[in-house]
C-alpha cells in the first residue's frame, strides 16, 4: 500500500559546493579541478551524443517543410518550394480539421481535467486522517499502468457493435443500438471520460500532495473566524496550491499543439469514418509520414514545434508579469 | 434515507455526516475504475455465441476458458512477443536511467566548467524539436534501423524532463558526502558510482518505473518501425489482433486446419488484453509507491 502521507513535497535546494580543499596546495587542486572536470565531461557525454544525434540532427530536417522531397534527391538535393507544403496542407491537406480538433480536446482535457483532479483532491484532503484513504488513489491509479491499447480494449468492450456492453444495455431498455465506431459526434465525450478514468488519479494525487504542504493552523484560524467549506478551498486550499496549477497549466498551455497520439490513434481503433472527431495534428503528421508525404508532414511537425515554443514563453512572462515567482523560470 | 434520517439525533455522527458522505463518495468511484476492467476479465472468459445475443457482461456469459485456449493454441506469437517487448523494457530502462544518471550528475555539479553549456544543450531540446518526420527519415533512411530492435529503444532513451528531475535531486544531496570523498582522494566517477547511486535509490527507481512504463506500453515506435512479424512487441500484437481480424485468426489458428469461422474472435481480443496486462498489474502492486513519490516530484507528465 501507499503511505501519501509520508512523502511531502521534497524541497529540494541547489546550494553550491563550496571548495573546502585548504589541505591541498594550489598546483594539486588545480590538477584536481581539471581531472574531475574531464571526468564530468566524460560522464556526460553518452547522453550528450545521443541527443545531438537525435535531437539536433532532425533538427537539420526540418528544411523538408519547405521541399517537395524525393527520395532519390535526398535531403539536400530536393527542390526548394518555399511555403507550399504549409499552403497544400492547410488547403488539400486535413490540417485545418486536426488544428480545430486538437485545440478543443486540449481545452476540455485541460480544464475539465483540473476541475475533476481538483475536486477530487479537495475531497480526499477533507478525509485524509481516516485510515482508509490510501486505498482510493491506489486503486484510482491503476489506469496509469496499462497502455492505451489495452484500454482500447477496455473501450471496445463498452462500445463494440453487437457485443459492447453499452449496446447490450440500450437494446435492454428498448432504445436502439448505437453504431459508436461510425458516429463521429460522440468522440469529443468518449476521449474525455477515457482520458479522466485514465489520467484523473494522477491529478488527484497531484494536487492532494500539494495540499498536505498546507499548514493546518491556517484551517484552525479560518475555522476561528467561522470560515465554512467554500470559503476555506476559495481562500487559503486553491491559493496556496496555486503554483502547482500555474506550472502544470503552462506546460499544458505549451502541449496545445501536441496530443497523446497512442490516445487519439488506439482508441478510437483507428477508424476513418471516425477522424472528423478525432483526427488531431499528431495523427495527421503520422498519416503524412507513413503515406510518403513528407513534405506536410514535416510543415505540420514544424508548426507542432515553432507554436508550442511560442506559447510556452509567451504563458511564461504572462505569469511572471503577474507573479514572478510563479514562473518556471 | 432511512440511515440518514436516523443519524439526526446523535450529534457526533451528524458532525461525521460529510465525510461518511465522501466516503460513499469514494467507494462508487472505485467501483466505477474498477468496473471495466472486470469487465474485460469476464468477456474473456465468455462463451462467444452468448456474447453475440446479449452482449458482454459483468459476469461471463457461459463460462468457458475457450479463447485462452485458442490464444496458447500457437503460444510462440505471444512468448516471442513477450520476449521482444521483456527485452526492449529492460535494456532500454537500464541505459536510459544510467545516461541520464550521468548527465544530470554533470549538471548537479557547481563547480563543473561546461555546466552553463549542458544545461543550455538540454534545454533548447527540451523546447524545440524537429518533428517526427525528421526523426522518420533518420531512422530509416540514415541510420537504416527499421525493423531492428534498436528501433524500439533508441527514440527513447532520454527526456530531458527525466534528467532535470535526477539533477534537481543529486543537487540536493547532503554536502558533506562529497568533501570527506573529495578529502579521501575519491575522482568524480567514483564519488558519483559509490556514493550518490545508493543514496538515490528512491529518484532512480522512480525514473526507472517510468521509463520501464513508456517503454512497456508503448507500440508507436512499433508502428513507424516494425514490419517483420517476428519483432512485434506485445501492445502491438495486442493491436493488430484488435483492429485486424485477419491477422487475429491467423495468430489463433496458426499451424491447425479448422474451419477459421468457429474462432471466438471477440472474446479471444479480450483474452489477448488481459493476457497483455498481467505484468502491468504486478508491476502496480509492486510499485505504486514510487508512482506516487514520482507524481509529487513531478515526474509523471
Amino acid at each position: 500500500m501507499i503511505h501519501l502521507t509520508d512523502q511531502p513535497i521534497r524541497k529540494v535546494k541547489t546550494t553550491p559546493i563550496t571548495d573546502n580543499g585548504q589541505a591541498a596546495s594550489g598546483t594539486v587542486r588545480l590538477w584536481r579541478n581539471l581531472k574531475s572536470n574531464i571526468s564530468l565531461i566524460f560522464m556526460g557525454l553518452p547522453a550528450i551524443l545521443w541527443l545531438f544525434i537525435f535531437a539536433y540532427l532532425p533538427m537539420v530536417g526540418i528544411i523538408i517543410a519547405f521541399k517537395r522531397f524525393r527520395a532519390v534527391d535526398g535531403l539536400f538535393g530536393s527542390q526548394w518550394i518555399g511555403f507550399e507544403n504549409f499552403r497544400f496542407m492547410f488547403l488539400a491537406g486535413d490540417m485545418l480539421r486536426a488544428v480545430k480538433n486538437t485545440l478543443i480536446m486540449n481545452f476540455l482535457f485541460i480544464f475539465v481535467g483540473l476541475a475533476v483532479s481538483l475536486f477530487l483532491a479537495l475531497l480526499l484532503y477533507e478525509i485524509r486522517e481516516d485510515g482508509i484513504t490510501k486505498f482510493y488513489p491506489t486503486i484510482m491509479l491503476f489506469p496509469i499502468f496499462l497502455s492505451w491499447v489495452i484500454i482500447s480494449s477496455i473501450v471496445y468492450a463498452f462500445l463494440g457493435q453487437d457485443i459492447g456492453f453499452v449496446n447490450s444495455f440500450l437494446v435492454k431498455i428498448g432504445l436502439e443500438p448505437i453504431k459508436w465506431y461510425m458516429e463521429p459526434k460522440y468522440w469529443r465525450a468518449i476521449l474525455l471520460i477515457v482520458s479522466l478514468w485514465q489520467g484523473a488519479g494522477y491529478g488527484m494525487v497531484l494536487y492532494y500532495s500539494g495540499m498536505l504542504g498546507i499548514n493546518p493552523e491556517m484551517f484552525e484560524a479560518a475555522k476561528v473566524d467561522g470560515a465554512n467549506w467554500l470559503q476555506k478551498v476559495f481562500y487559503i486550499t486553491i491559493p496556496l496550491v496555486s503554483p502547482l496549477i500555474i506550472i502544470n497549466l503552462i506546460l499544458a498551455v505549451g502541449g496545445m499543439f501536441r496530443s497523446n497520439f497512442l490516445l487519439f490513434y488506439a482508441v478510437p481503433k483507428n477508424s476513418s469514418m471516425l477522424l472528423p472527431a478525432t483526427d488531431v495534428i499528431d495523427t495527421f503528421v503520422y498519416r503524412a509520414t507513413i503515406q510518403g508525404i513528407l513534405g506536410q508532414g514535416a510543415a505540420a511537425g514544424l508548426l507542432q514545434s515553432v507554436v508550442g515554443l511560442v506559447l510556452v514563453l509567451l504563458a511564461n512572462w504572462i505569469v511572471r508579469k503577474i507573479d514572478s515567482e510563479k514562473a518556471l523560470s | 434515507m432511512a440511515i440518514i434520517s436516523s443519524t439526526r439525533h446523535t450529534s457526533s455522527l451528524r458532525k461525521h455526516l460529510p465525510r461518511y458522505l465522501i466516503h460513499i463518495f469514494f467507494i462508487v468511484l472505485c467501483s466505477m475504475w474498477l468496473f471495466p476492467i472486470l469487465l474485460v476479465i469476464s468477456a474473456s472468459l465468455s462463451d462467444e455465441t452468448q456474447i453475440f445475443t446479449k452482449g458482454f457482461s459483468i459476469i461471463p456469459r457461459g463460462f468457458t476458458t475457450e479463447s485462452y485456449k485458442y490464444l496458447f493454441n500457437q503460444p510462440e506469437i505471444i512468448i516471442r512477443s513477450y520476449g521482444v517487448t521483456s527485452l526492449v523494457a529492460v535494456v532500454g530502462t537500464a541505459s536510459s536511467v544510467f545516461m541520464m544518471a550521468l548527465l544530470g550528475y554533470t549538471l548537479s555539479r557547481s563547480r563543473f566548467i561546461l555546466r552553463r553549456q549542458f544545461s543550455v544543450y538540454v534545454l533548447i531540446t527540451m523546447l524545440f524539436s524537429g518533428g517526427l518526420v525528421p526523426s522518420y527519415l533518420l531512422m530509416t533512411k540514415y541510420l537504416h534501423l527499421n525493423n531492428t530492435v534498436l528501433s524500439l529503444i533508441l527514440p527513447f532513451l532520454f527526456s530531458g524532463y527525466l534528467t532535470l528531475i535526477l539533477r534537481t535531486y543529486f543537487a540536493g544531496l547532503p554536502e558533506e558526502i562529497f568533501e570527506s570523498a573529495r578529502l579521501d582522494g575519491a575522482g568524480e566517477p567514483r564519488i558519483f558510482f559509490t556514493f550518490v547511486i545508493p543514496l538515490s535509490v528512491p529518484v532512480l527507481a522512480t525514473v526507472g518505473l517510468f521509463m520501464f512504463l513508456a517503454y512497456w506500453n508503448d507500440f508507436f515506435l512499433a508502428l513507424l518501425y516494425i514490419t517483420n512479424r517476428d519483432l512485434y512487441p506485445l501492445q502491438f500484437l495486442l493491436n493488430q489482433i484488435m483492429t485486424n481480424s485477419k491477422f487475429a485468426k491467423e495468430a489463433a489458428m496458426a499451424g491447425i486446419s479448422t474451419n477459421t469461422n468457429v474462432i471466438p474472435l471477440e472474446t479471444l481480443r479480450m483474452a489477448m488484453a488481459v493476457v497483455a496486462t498481467g505484468p502491468a498489474a504486478l508491476v502496480f502492486l509492486l510499485t505504486n509507491r514510487y508512482l506516487i513519490s514520482g507524481i509529487t516530484l513531478g515526474a509523471f507528465k
